[in-house]
């Protein structure tokens, strides 16, 4: 199939997934807004005034960059999720492998559709920040990339998590048991340097951590990390999904008999 | 030229089902093939195999040349697939529906917004076009499928029992719907559990059994084979034993219904003058099954039990 005739399917499948994100907003959009809401109210208003600041800064202004790749990280893996494990238990999956589209048009078309969602779910939680505190973005090709690749890594993890599924409960099992508690020891509402050296040693192996300190970095110039390892380990995980991606539905594992 | 070439197929599942056991066929391009068989024969693999949704153990498969085991997007390119279960998302409009499907055949948005429209007005879908697709019919939704798989005009149509559970009415507009596609040059091949839509629409035929193709040859040659058939006679008497009719087996069904086996060879009139002579006058008559199907059940017995009489 010529590069333009796939172009066309790519297109198709982005087009298709973003209809069904802004045809269900209210359980794509909606919800994350008002999480996060919740957050900056409680976490950042009534609690972090009496915290003070943190590595130099406000703590409402420093849990901000934490929430948004929350917010970026669970929806992208979410809509991954449910929409890749959805086609496949209502069997509409076959739509796509009867057609001549190769492997990587079908990955890159989901992974597009899932970055889609979370970004425009940072972006609603970035427009809600802005009204509890001054955000000036210390370094904005830091903050995109580091956006753009998170939510990648996250649709390509939630793809691997919907092959692998077969039933609703499996794909409620990895956001609730390694992804939210990776999340929350991530670094998203302290700084590292607040933990005892064995968690701090501990912290290292969680690459939430690292993803986190990148974009606080690129929001606000702090991170408890080197940036550049923080590029290498995110760019190997992104790396390392992908070829999985691409090789699981290459060979039809999971989705063909 | 050949719109489908199998060799030598062969499919054993993780479980250890061995589906296919190297089942061989060609489809002629232009025809208008049945794909009978009964439940579990491994139709429905063949077919998953053919449009890529099974992977083969062993064997190749090429669609109009193209081998979809080498070079599974060219062949999937000729190949519309109808399947036998509902495979789309039922939040969606059959609009959205089609013309996604003709994306992802590379179809530009404005071109498959035009197939899109034609073929839902063609299956009489339009009205409900914009409509979620869950709230079509059960025969809408069979007609949504083929709309679905005719949006890319593919060269070979595959339908795997596709008026199942539809109405009379609706199956005879199918039946006409798919005539005209195949007239204007489409390959079907279809698989359906009602033989007398095989007969009446296929021109050549293959019949399944325990993963090996038992049959492969056309409709005519198939039907002239048949050496015996199978008459219900309604009597307007009431008899009590079945009558003695020279050449013909007779068996009492109820006391006004007689079951006649005639072999081909023999008339009809002899039938009724014999019977008149026994003062039983028969006021209908019907076949017991249509013909394909009486052959039909009689090859699947035979295979199933050797040992049974041959056709």
């Amino acid at each position: 199939m010529s590069s333009a005739l796939n172009w066309v399917g790519y297109k198709t499948l982005v087009r298709k997934e973003v209809k069904r994100i802004l045809r269900i907003w209210g359980q794509t959009i909606v919800p994350p807004a008002i999480t996060m809401t919740l957050y900056f109210v409680i976490f950042g208003n009534l609690i972090g005034s009496r915290i003070g600041q943190m590595d130099g800064v406000d703590y409402m202004t420093f849990i901000v960059p934490g929430l948004i790749m929350m917010s970026i990280i669970t929806n992208s893996y979410g809509n991954m999720v449910s929409s890749f494990f959805g086609a496949k238990f209502g069997k509409h999956i076959e739509e796509l492998l009867v057609s001549p589209l190769p492997s990587y048009v079908i990955v890159a078309g989901y992974v597009t559709g899932a970055m889609m969602r979370g970004l425009m779910v940072g972006s609603v939680v970035s427009i809600i920040a802005m009204q509890f505190t001054d955000i000036s973005i210390y370094n904005l090709s830091i903050t995109l990339s580091v956006a753009l690749l998170t939510s990648m890594l996250f649709s390509l993890a939630g793809m691997i998590n919907a092959i692998f599924a077969q039933k609703f409960d499996d794909i409620a099992i990895i956001p609730t048991f390694v992804l939210t508690p990776l999340i929350y020891l991530g670094g998203v509402f302290y700084s590292i340097s607040l933990l005892p050296q064995f968690w701090q040693n501990v912290s290292a192996f969680n690459p939430i951590f690292y993803i986190i300190n990148a974009f606080r970095y690129g929001l606000l110039g702090k991170s408890d990390v080197d940036i550049t390892s923080a590029y290498i380990i995110i760019i190997l995980f992104v790396t390392l999904l992908a070829s999985a991606c691409l090789w699981l539905v290459h060979t039809g594992k999971g989705l063909r008999s | 030229m050949k719109a489908l070439e199998i060799s030598k197929l062969k499919k054993t599942y993780s479980n250890g089902v061995e589906a296919l056991k190297g089942v061989s066929l060609v489809v002629e391009k232009g025809d208008f093939f049945a794909l009978l068989g009964p439940n579990g024969a491994g139709k429905s693999t063949l077919i998953g195999i053919i449009s890529s949704l099974v992977n083969a153990s062993s064997g190749e498969v090429k669609v109009f040349g193209d081998s979809v085991q080498k070079n599974r997007s060219q062949a999937m390119r000729h190949l519309g697939l109808v399947p036998q279960e509902m495979n789309f998302n039922q939040f969606e409009s059959p609009l959205d529906i089609v013309v996604n499907q003709a994306g992802y055949y590379g179809l530009p948005r404005g071109l498959a917004l035009e197939r899109g429209e034609k073929y839902l007005r063609q299956l009489k879908l339009w009205e409900k076009h914009d409509k979620p697709s869950r709230q079509l019919s059960g025969g809408m939704k069979r007609r949504l499928m083929i709309a679905r798989a005719m949006v890319h005009e593919p060269e070979l149509l595959i339908l795997d029992e596709p008026t199942a559970g539809v109405d009379i009415e609706i199956r005879r507009e199918m039946w006409e719907f798919i005539q005209q596609i195949n007239n204007a040059g489409t390959t079907v091949i279809l698989t359906t559990h009602y033989l007398e839509e095989a007969e009446q629409l296929c021109r050549n035929i293959a019949i399944i059994n325990h993963g090996v193709l038992v049959k492969n040859t056309d409709v005519k040659s198939l039907l002239a084979s048949l050496d015996v058939e199978t008459f219900i006679l309604d009597t307007r008497e009431e008899i009590t034993a079945p009558p003695l009719v020279d050449g013909i087996r007779t068996q009492l069904l109820d006391p006004t219904r007689l079951e006649v086996v005639v072999p081909k060879q023999r008339s009809l009139n002899s039938l009724f003058t014999q019977l008149n002579d026994q003062n039983i006058h028969v006021l209908s008559m019907r076949n017991k099954s249509n013909r394909l199907e009486e052959l039909f059940m009689r090859m699947i017995n035979e295979d199933n039990d050797p040992k049974e009489s041959s056709l």
